[in-house]
């Protein structure tokens, strides 16, 4: 299958930059990553990250918030940034979609579940409402909603946050869209809905080959879902990878963090090793590695380099990228000291 | 029921207005030259030598099925709704109402479908241009326009339209089914300078409810959906933001139909507003009684219909 093969989203040197009245705000920084059609990339850090600010931006959804988005996306070819808002527009819903972390908050509460989805149809499709009404039906019979006739005349609030969340992803994929964006989807849910919520976006990608962008902080998610997994930090992709080698190698300070912070029943050491400190303001961003203040890792790189000089993104393996000044040597003795990933 | 209970409520307070005036309202219904029997036949006459309570069942019956007032030879029937017998006109009070009320109505209703509109629009787009010099200029404006008292436009637009320039005759009421042409030219101008008031905070009220809408999740979503910006901002923004509007405008439109007093005064239009002012310089206690009850009528019907309205434009208000 060449088909699947094919790159349908290719996103170069991304930045995205917000005027406040405190300074510029580098919210995204150099971030560049390809996504081929049917696959799913994770991107994966912490809150202010960058991680929902860069899929914003690509889908033309940050215009009117003082944002300047500069670099290159390209989505089946056409160029986004920069591009005629009109044209940006006609994709959103129609070829490429998002859901959002929290379904309540995210449907209209005062209109009826199916005018949603209704209206969702009929601004990319030519088609009366009766016409659209069946699409819908059988769209939210595919998400799994009960009852469909009735609950097309509900609003929000009478449905459960997984119906509401079943309700989001019929009307995002209700034009068959070829690029899903997916903002948290499952982080207001219970766990057991999650679950469900997962399972459903997994077949329906199958069905409809869709490729999906999910944004979340869940490793557990990312190891369920994901194909690739880039890791930001401070608005920069720190890590960068295919899912195995994120938890088998992860190649730098931070991911070391992230994965050390995953509760598990079978640890050795019975607590959970937290990154010590705070993210960083976006604000005027250190010269350095940008997770430099928080790495317990600097000290052994010479000559103040963490503090100083800002890391490439350098191959560690063929398929795999990372920002750190560690060397390959000194990685490989750190995970096995500290018991992260894959023990040889 | 609440509605009828705070009726209630509201007919006992305004009933004891009547009684708490310090003079004795007997003696106020016969002039200067009122021998003290004429002013103790007259209180036989209305009732007032009656204690309190039964004056009071008494006025409230008059309301529903109209009332007889004195005995014997010398009475007179008020038929429902009677709200009394103002001895300063002569008259029965529901009649100098019902005279007065269309007036207000006209006044009232006018002016709120063109600040109604005016606002909302206004607010509409200068929440488009946030920050842009036509955001800037609209906010100005309505500071200038929403800082000026009605008595200054009013006489302002007086001075220069009527007197100075000669547009418009000078304004004296008629019904619209007597003179249409000078109907409108005499509620023109009042009803501009209400609406100009009235306009300005509703421009700035929408503005800030958009505002506040347009950085809401389903906001968002709209956007994401492809919707184009004019229908979120009119279709899933205005919706949302609706209701605190909705909420005023209801307040705001009974209360001028209570009487728009400075309006009515300047334009010399026979509202209620007037006949309320007229009946407090005249001490016409009955007069100023049944206006009161009126105006809080008003209030309290705006209200439920305002809540009714809510569940109209909010599902999570209505009853499950």
């Amino acid at each position: 299958m060449s088909e699947t093969d094919e790159v349908l989203l290719s996103v170069r040197n991304l930045y995205v930059e917000f005027s406040t009245d405190d300074g510029l705000v580098s919210a995204v920084n150099d971030l560049s990553y390809d996504l081929k059609r049917g696959k799913t990339l994770a991107i994966v850090g912490e809150s202010g990250s960058g991680k929902s600010v860069s899929s914003m931006a690509l889908m033309g959804l940050v215009a009117g918030m003082n944002a300047k988005v500069s670099g290159e996306v390209y989505f089946d070819g056409q160029q986004l940034v920069g591009a005629d808002p009109e044209s940006v527009r006609k994709l959103r819903g129609d070829r490429m979609a998002m859901i959002f972390q929290d379904p309540l908050s995210s449907l209209h509460p005062f209109f009826r579940i199916g005018d949603q989805l209704v209206e969702a149809v009929q601004v990319h499709h030519d088609i009366d409402k009766k016409q659209a009404q069946v699409r819908v039906k059988a769209m939210l019979e595919r998400v799994g909603i009960p009852d469909v006739d009735q609950r097309m005349n509900e609003y929000p609030h009478q449905l459960s946050g997984g119906m509401r969340q079943r309700v989001m992803i019929g009307m995002s994929l209700i034009n068959n869209p070829e690029l899903l964006i997916a903002d948290e989807p499952t982080t207001a849910l219970d766990v057991t809905v999650q679950a469900q919520i997962l399972e459903l976006l997994k077949d329906l990608q199958k069905e409809f080959g869709t490729a999906i962008i999910l944004i979340t902080h869940d490793l557990g998610v990312v190891a369920d879902m994901a194909d690739e997994v880039v890791v930001m930090y401070g608005g920069s992709a720190v890590e960068h990878a295919p899912v195995r080698e994120i938890f088998y190698e992860p190649a730098m300070p931070y991911t070391w963090g992230l994965i050390a912070s995953i509760p598990q029943i079978s640890a050795k050491h019975a607590h959970l090793d937290p990154i010590p400190g705070n993210p960083p303001s976006l604000i005027n961003l250190p010269s350095g590695c940008v997770f430099a203040p928080r790495c317990t890792f600097k000290h052994l790189v010479s000559d103040g380099l963490c503090e100083n000089e800002r890391p490439q993104l350098l191959p560690v393996s063929p398929e795999h990228t990372s920002r750190c000044h560690l060397t390959q040597n000194q990685r490989t003795d750190i995970r096995r000291e500290r018991l992260i990933g894959r023990q040889k | 029921m609440l509605m009828v209970f705070m009726l209630t409520i509201l007919s006992i307070v305004t009933f004891l207005l009547f009684n708490a005036v310090p003079t004795d309202p007997a003696r106020l219904t016969c002039g200067k030259t009122c021998s003290p029997a004429t002013i103790e036949a007259n209180r036989i006459r209305l009732g007032l030598d009656q204690p309190l309570i039964s004056q009071y069942l008494e006025w409230i019956k008059g309301i529903f099925a109209g009332r007889t007032y004195g005995s014997g030879t010398a009475t007179f029937n008020c038929d429902a709704p009677c709200l009394g017998y103002s001895f300063r006109n002569g008259e029965q009070v529901t009649d100098m109402i019902l005279t007065s009320l269309p007036v207000t109505i006209y006044l009232a209703i006018g002016a709120f479908v063109l600040w109604m509109v005016g606002g909302i629009s206004t607010g509409i787009y200068a929440a488009r241009k946030k920050g842009k010099w036509q955001d800037r200029a609209i906010m100005g404006a309505t500071l200038v326009g929403y800082s000026l008292p009605v008595f200054f436009i009013g006489i302002l637009m007086l001075i220069f339209v009527v007197v100075r320039w000669n547009i418009l005759p000078y304004p004296s009421y008629v019904g619209p089914n007597v003179d249409t042409l000078q109907f409108l030219q005499t509620m023109i101008l009042p009803w501009i300078s209400l609406a100009i008031l009235y306009a300005a905070y509703y421009t700035r009220l929408t503005r800030s409810q958009m505002l506040d809408t347009m950085s809401e999740d389903y906001i968002r979503t709209a956007r994401a959906k492809g919707l184009p910006e004019k229908t979120v901002l009119r279709k899933h923004a205005l919706r949302a933001g609706l209701t605190p509007i909705v909420t005023s405008a209801g307040l705001d439109l009974a209360g001028l139909l209570g009487g728009a007093v400075i309006t009515e005064y300047i334009f010399g239009l026979p509202g209620l507003g007037r006949l309320a002012i007229g009946a407090v310089t005249e001490y016409d206690l009955p007069t100023i009684t049944a206006t009161t009850l009126v105006a809080a009528t008003f209030i309290i019907v705006a209200n439920i219909v305002v809540d009714l309205l809510y569940a109209a434009i909010d599902p999570r208000v209505r009853l499950q």
